[in-house]
């Protein structure tokens, strides 16, 4: 697996799409915090993170959705995550978060949503 | 107090303390899960539970230094020749900390970070976090196959003779240092 994280950003009118690709995990989470951070400081009025690239994330890649949805909170943003994956569900799952964000089934339902 | 060796593991890897050597730890424990016959989800589960273990070592243990060594040891866990699940050591030569000091957070407190000691005590059974003879630290955790009453999460494990080899660890669980 590379050591770089591929993050893909598309705007489409009021929202942005962030979309990583490959496992987010400690080694990889810091690329991406960075880039969400920077589209975050734009302050889009919807903030897409399309994750139908990620097949698998751990506690450090959720620390980053977490920040993101407070930096979005601040900024009277919309956060929506869009294309969980089983494996990346399931850890929002553990740690009692799949409630807290709004997850669309794909981006197009997350720019309505 | 230091505790004893555990019985050596059935494969163990040992690797430098560096994040980009979590995916290659991942595999392994996936590969050997799989091969005991856990399905997709429980060996997904298991690796989260190895990647948030090395990666507190990595953060909190080595302050992210990136030349120490971790070793994880796999064991199978069997009855008359038929797999019942697994047990995973971890250990590393961290300074020892009071295993109490070592816990999960409040999952009520939404902040970024602190959620690996929760992972790791949901997804595996008999954790137990102990300091090493001769220094560092040792985490023990396992999990049964589901045929074998294992499930995600929680409940402590029947009592089982320790002096038997591949036993699972049977103290109650004492935290984590996340």
């Amino acid at each position: 697996m590379s050591d770089a994280i591929e993050v893909k950003i598309e705007r489409d009118g009021e929202a942005v799409i962030v979309s990583p690709a490959g496992d987010v995990d400690l080694h990889r989470s810091p690329a991406f915090r960075e880039r969400l951070k920077k589209v975050a400081e734009e302050k889009p009025k919807r903030l897409i993170v399309n994750l139908e690239g990620v097949p698998y994330m751990d506690s450090s890649g959720v620390a980053t959705l977490v920040e993101a949805m407070q930096i979005a909170r601040r900024q009277s943003m919309t956060l929506v995550l869009c294309g969980v994956q089983t494996r990346v569900r399931s850890i929002l799952e553990i740690a009692r978060l799949d409630q807290l964000f709004k997850i669309a089934d794909n981006a197009a339902a997350a720019k309505t949503m | 107090m230091s505790q004893a060796d555990p019985s050596p593991s059935d494969v163990t890897v040992r690797l430098l303390s560096q994040p980009r050597f979590l995916s290659t730890a991942r595999s392994a424990v996936m590969a050997f899960a799989k091969q005991l016959g856990f399905d997709d989800a429980c060996c997904s589960h298991i690796a989260l539970a190895v990647d948030e273990a090395i990666c507190n070592i990595i953060r909190h243990g080595y302050s992210n230094a990136g030349d120490r060594p971790i070793w994880i040891g796999f064991t199978a866990l069997e009855t008359d020749g038929v797999a019942q699940g697994l047990r995973i050591v971890i250990e590393d030569e961290a300074k020892q900390v009071d295993p109490t000091a070592i816990k999960g957070r409040n999952l009520e407190d939404i902040r970024p970070g602190g959620l690996g000691v929760h992972i790791i005590k949901e997804v595996m059974e008999g954790v137990v976090y102990e300091p090493r003879n001769g220094g560092g630290m040792r985490l023990k955790m396992s999990r049964r196959l589901p045929s074998a009453g294992g499930g995600r999460g929680i409940s402590a494990l029947p009592e089982e003779d320790p002096t038997q080899p591949g036993a699972p660890a049977t103290q109650p669980s004492r935290g984590d240092r996340a």
